[in-house]
């Protein structure tokens, strides 16, 4: 039986199918290609550049106010419950090392640097750049793939040891400035109830962010088709999709993280 | 040798080509005519596996790529080709020196202090010179076109593809354009094969002439005779082109 909605969703589903394994094979392919070609140092430093230095005004800010606002509403709900803003320091750095310092860092990479990867690929994609790199000896994985997920990989966990630093800061000059814990105090409380495995717990996640979205932006630019407009398309389609993706990894390899005890 | 047997290509319900057998021979110097749109582009996409085809086996010195899909045989096979695209599709990052030397570093073992060397003397071969630090978005459609001839040549490949190699051009460097594809051919015994609507040019430097029409080579000969054909699509085609019988008209050239 034929009918409008069940077409769409079947449709819809088999698209899905399709870029699943598209992205699996061409995953496959950086693997192949990672280990067999000259290492393109300067693209890969170029794309350093641009995936994390650019990315890091941004996550400054984003994680500085996150700590801020924490520390306040932890500090606001204690004064409530017992009069007294205890644990500051704690709570606001467990949120962070744990969950928000890596969720937030992944969201703004993906925006910001997932963007850009996509938009250029897809470009050059468009533009027949792509068909050129194989014409002149070499292919869009080793020239391109693989500098840019080797760039995901080492600047995202960077930038979100930074954002977990900025934002413990923040939370620390609410609390001096608005609810009058001495930073003392406040640093006192993290490394009393906070060890090495809370930081872990956070860090381990950014690297399965890193991996996902460099697949995500891949992929979207070098499927994309109908020129200036597609390239369009593809960019918001990669944010759009590597976003709710961190949203989703997050809950299931935090998980799985609890359960192996970290 | 390319040898094509079969080949189909489509896209979606549209048929581009049809059942195309044709030999590139060595040496040779093959060309291919035919309107806008009719398949050109895509038939020489095919020859390095750019596009996939349907159906149909394409025989690089033995090689069948048609069908393969082993990214070694392919790369393997890709790098005795140079491919000069239509658009140019020049790396928009990088300047023209780095857009020139680009296949010297991946598919010879020139050292990186000739690049420099190599790359003005291929500049000079389509008449650029002083250009090389300046990015792509910085020159005119006929120049990127003529940086991409100068890349595609680079490195000195068994067999050349020119997309549409003097579209755009003014005479004195279409003249140029010419000269670096018969020295091409005569110096280095590159075989070469050239898309083109420009009948006068494909008449002038070719061994063979193949007219795509409908899908298929409805004409494949030398030029000579080749003007003489009888085939309907072919007579047309001159006869747009403003070219009888006897030979090019001299106004038109
Ligand atoms: N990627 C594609 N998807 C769908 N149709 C395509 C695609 N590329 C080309 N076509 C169609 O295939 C036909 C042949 O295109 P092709 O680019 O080979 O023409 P051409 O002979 O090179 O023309 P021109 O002389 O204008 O460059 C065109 O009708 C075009 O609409
Ligand atoms: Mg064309």
């Amino acid at each position: 039986m034929k009918h409008p909605i069940t077409e769409h969703i079947g449709r819809e589903f088999i698209s899905l199918s399709e870029s699943l394994g598209g992205a699996a094979l061409m995953f496959k392919s950086v693997v192949f290609w990672f280990f067999r070609s000259k290492f393109e140092l300067k693209e890969t430093i170029k794309q350093c550049v641009t995936i994390g230095v650019d990315s890091f005004t941004v996550t400054a800010l984003t994680s500085f106010f996150t700590g801020m606002v924490l520390a306040l509403q932890m500090g606001q709900s204690m004064k409530n419950l017992f009069n007294e803003p205890m644990f500051i320091g704690t709570m606001v750095a467990f949120s962070l090392l744990k969950e928000l310092g890596p969720v937030l860092t992944s969201i703004v990479v993906a925006g910001r640097a997932g963007a850009v990867v996509t938009a250029e690929i897809g470009t050059m994609k468009v533009t027949e750049q792509i068909d050129a790199l194989y014409t002149l000896g070499t292919n869009p994985t080793r020239y391109l793939l693989v500098p840019r997920y080797i760039a995901f990989l080492i600047m995202l966990p960077l930038l979100t040891v930074f954002a977990d630093f900025i934002g413990v800061a923040g939370g620390c000059i609410v609390g001096m400035v608005k609810l009058g814990v001495p930073s003392a105090v406040y640093f006192d409380d993290i490394f009393t109830y906070l060890d090495t495995s809370d930081f872990l717990h956070g860090f381990i996640k950014t690297y399965f962010f890193a991996f996902m979205i460099a697949t995500v932006s891949c992929y979207k630019g070098l499927n994309t088709k109908g020129g200036a407009e597609g390239v369009g398309k593809a960019t918001t389609e990669a944010v759009v999709v590597s976003m709710v993706l961190v949203m989703v990894l997050d809950y299931f390899i935090s998980a799985l993280l609890v359960a192996v005890g970290l | 040798m390319i040898e094509i047997k079969n080949l189909n290509k489509a896209f979606g319900e549209k048929r581009i080509l049809k059942d195309i057998n044709v030999e590139i021979r060595d040496g040779e110097l093959f060309s291919v005519i035919g309107p806008s749109g009719i398949g050109k582009s895509t038939f020489i996409k095919c020859l390095i596996r750019l596009l996939r085809p349907e159906s149909g086996q394409i025989l690089v010195d033995g090689v069948d790529i048609g069908s393969t899909s082993n990214e070694f045989t392919l790369a393997k096979v890709r790098r005795s080709f140079g491919y000069l695209f239509q658009e140019g599709a020049l790396f928009d990052s990088l300047t023209v020196l780095e857009n020139v030397a680009f296949g010297l570093r991946y598919l010879t073992d020139v050292p990186k202090s000739d690049y420099p060397r190599i790359v003005k003397e291929k500049l000079a071969l389509v008449g650029l010179k002083d250009v090389e630090h300046l990015k792509p978005s910085e020159l005119s459609v006929g120049m990127k076109k003529r940086v991409s001839l100068a890349r595609s040549v680079a490195a000195e490949p068994k067999y050349m593809l020119y997309d549409e190699p003097t579209t755009g051009l003014d005479p004195v460097t279409t003249g140029m354009v010419k000269d670096l594809i018969t020295d091409m051919r005569a110096k280095l015994k590159i075989t070469s094969v050239v898309v083109t609507h420009d009948l006068s040019l494909a008449l002038e430097l070719s061994s063979r002439v193949a007219m795509l029409y409908g899908g298929e080579f409805v004409e494949v000969s030398e030029p000579a005779k080749f003007r003489q054909s009888e085939n309907k699509g072919v007579r047309e085609f001159m006869e747009i082109s403003n070219l009888s019988r006897t030979g090019p008209d001299k106004d038109c050239k």
